[in-house]
């Protein structure tokens, strides 16, 4: 901190003004302008109005759907990133890169993709659509498809948190709980949660944020059907090309605030885990 | 399962659950991830060469690949110049909102892709607060390319500052006072010392912005006015194929786009190494 100051001081005076108004007017203008316009936007007409876009029963219905898919999306990915972590960090074996690789895939994957990828496999005219139709299964332009594709897009949050973290702390601990007899599942619950709930909540959160906002594979797979397959960012969608731009933004404000909860859960998160992890190890960020 | 070969157990350990979790993990990345996505290329595999060529070469895709290339490039240009000012500011100096500033920069990963697009659709239209300003100069913003290049930069942002951050927490100060006392002035230092410095975190973070921006569909597909063979991105050009239930051509489209997100990907991947190996071995 006290060399960041002293060095901050070398450049003149005027120089330092002028490279923090540049910063300050492109945040602005990039960043809290398109936020403040959602609820400007929003409440535009009034509270009455905005309050009245969630009497729709479409809007209910979206919020709920949108609940649902992420309320199945996340403990999915939990528990499949506490696995992989474990499998990762507490053992040695060949082809540990590939596999560490291959869980990043996802964020390679552009959103459209993600869907078009399910449809492949379960549309109609899709590798398992026919014997899907033959049973009256429906996948696509159904919810299982929209908390399929959300599973996907979310897929390596958790473990992208935990791996690097729970690789950095040794296995001392894990090993004296068993060598003192305690089962597998009593050395993770007592011994490693402990040591990393607060990137285990972290990864959650940012889980859970991507989970409700998803957009792009989610309209690829879910046919758009009002009050049935639509999560609320395909809501927000339907309303704005309706030109209903005040319902639009208001249940698009709803996502915005979803939005700003988890930029202060993550700040406050992100102080904690690398407060709790050794050799300072800094949380990464969810990158590509 | 040739995965499973290769993850061959190599070393004993104490701790129990290696084949539960390690047989949870394979399990599941391959149902979620592997299979469908080799669903893709099995896709291709029942088109014909000629019938992938001539979808990929459509003058509609072409000029959707430009559109999607060229404005993302836009877009990572101008993270780079700003993202490197809004990084140097958040590491380097102490000011009023620094906090909320340097947790604001998050935004555009936070913000779901929808409410970005509509936001900015509602910003840069003629009736918008910005869209006014530039249409009062005859410039259209909102459904022209240079919409598709403003959605693509405001969600590459976060990639440039955030990789630029720690590498210029880490520029040694030695470094820059040394070459104070040999007498080099503040824009020679910066030039000479601390650019080739932060060359490889800046070329690594516009990438990913550029990566980013090339896959991006839901903040782009509102204000691009989506007019084919002007501001119709790759990604929508994929959806309107669907859409028809052209799943041979959606697929063809979706292969090239993938390819080359893979690609970038591999060249990071490749950065980042010299990156770290740049940086006395950190």
């Amino acid at each position: 901190m006290e060399i960041a100051n002293r060095m901050g001081n070398r450049e003149p005076r005027w120089l330092r003004i002028l490279l923090i108004a540049i910063a300050v007017l492109f945040l602005g203008v990039f960043l809290f302008l398109p936020l403040v316009t959602v609820f400007m936007e929003a409440f535009r007409k009034g509270a009455g109005a905005y309050f009245a876009s969630f009497s729709d029963p479409a809007a209910r219905a979206a919020i709920l759907l949108t609940l649902i898919s992420a309320g199945i999306a996340v403990p999915c990915n939990l528990v499949f990133g506490v696995a992989a972590s474990w499998a990762i960090a507490k053992f040695e074996f060949k082809g540990k890169n590939i596999l560490i690789t291959l869980i990043d895939l996802p964020f390679a994957v552009s959103p459209v993709i993600s869907g078009l990828i399910y449809v492949l496999l379960f549309g109609m005219q899709g590798w398992f659509g026919p014997w899907l139709a033959a049973h009256h299964l429906q996948i696509i332009f159904a919810v299982p498809g929209i908390v399929l594709a959300t599973i996907f897009v979310t897929f390596p949050f958790v473990a992208r948190e935990l791996i690097p973290l729970m690789q950095a702390q040794d296995t001392d601990e894990e090993q004296a709980a068993i060598s003192l007899g305690a089962s597998g599942f009593q050395t993770f619950w007592r011994v490693t949660l402990p040591n990393v709930k607060w990137a285990l909540l972290y990864g959650v959160i940012l889980c859970n944020a991507r989970a409700m906002g998803e957009y792009g594979a989610v309209s690829v797979v879910s046919g758009h059907i009002r009050g049935k397959t639509n999560t609320m960012p395909l809501h927000v969608e339907i309303l704005y090309n309706e030109y209903n731009f005040v319902a639009a933004f208001s249940v698009a404000s709803l996502l915005a605030l979803l939005a700003l909860a988890t930029l202060a859960a993550k700040t406050v998160l992100e102080r904690r885990v690398k407060a709790g992890s050794p050799g300072g190890h800094v949380a990464e960020e969810q990158l590509a | 399962m040739s995965m499973l070969r290769l993850l061959q157990f190599k070393r004993h350990s104490v701790l129990p659950g290696f084949g539960l979790t390690l047989g949870v993990t394979v399990l599941y990345l391959s149902l979620v991830v592997l299979i469908p996505l080799s669903a893709l290329f099995l896709k291709t595999a029942t088109i014909t060469w000629s019938q992938f060529w001539s979808t990929v070469t459509d003058p509609r895709a072409i000029a959707s690949y430009r559109l999607t290339f060229g404005t993302a490039f836009v877009g990572a240009s101008v993270n780079a110049v700003f993202g490197f000012v809004v990084a140097w500011t958040l590491v380097r100096y102490r000011f009023p909102g620094r906090r909320i500033l340097d947790a604001a920069v998050d935004l555009p990963f936070a913000l779901p892709t929808a409410v970005s697009g509509i936001a900015l659709t509602a910003l840069y239209a003629k009736t918008g607060w910005i869209g006014h300003w530039f249409d009062a100069r005859g410039i259209q913003t909102a459904f022209s390319p240079l919409g598709v290049a403003i959605a693509q930069t405001f969600i590459g942002l976060p990639f440039v500052v955030r990789t630029l951050q720690p590498a210029i927490q880490d520029l040694d100060a030695g470094m820059e006072e040394a070459a104070h006392t040999l007498g080099a002035g503040s824009f020679q230092t910066f030039r000479r010392v601390i650019l080739p410095f932060l060359f490889p975190a800046l070329l690594t973070g516009a990438s990913m912005a550029f990566a980013r921006a090339l896959g991006e569909y839901g903040s782009v597909v509102f204000i691009s006015g989506n007019m084919p063979m002007r501001t119709e991105i790759s990604s929508l050009l994929i959806v309107a194929k669907l859409e028809q239930y052209d799943y041979a051509g959606a697929t063809s489209i979706a292969i090239v786009l993938l390819l080359a997100s893979f690609a970038l990907m591999l060249s990071i991947n490749l950065l980042q190494w010299w990156f770290t190996n740049a940086g006395d071995g950190r």
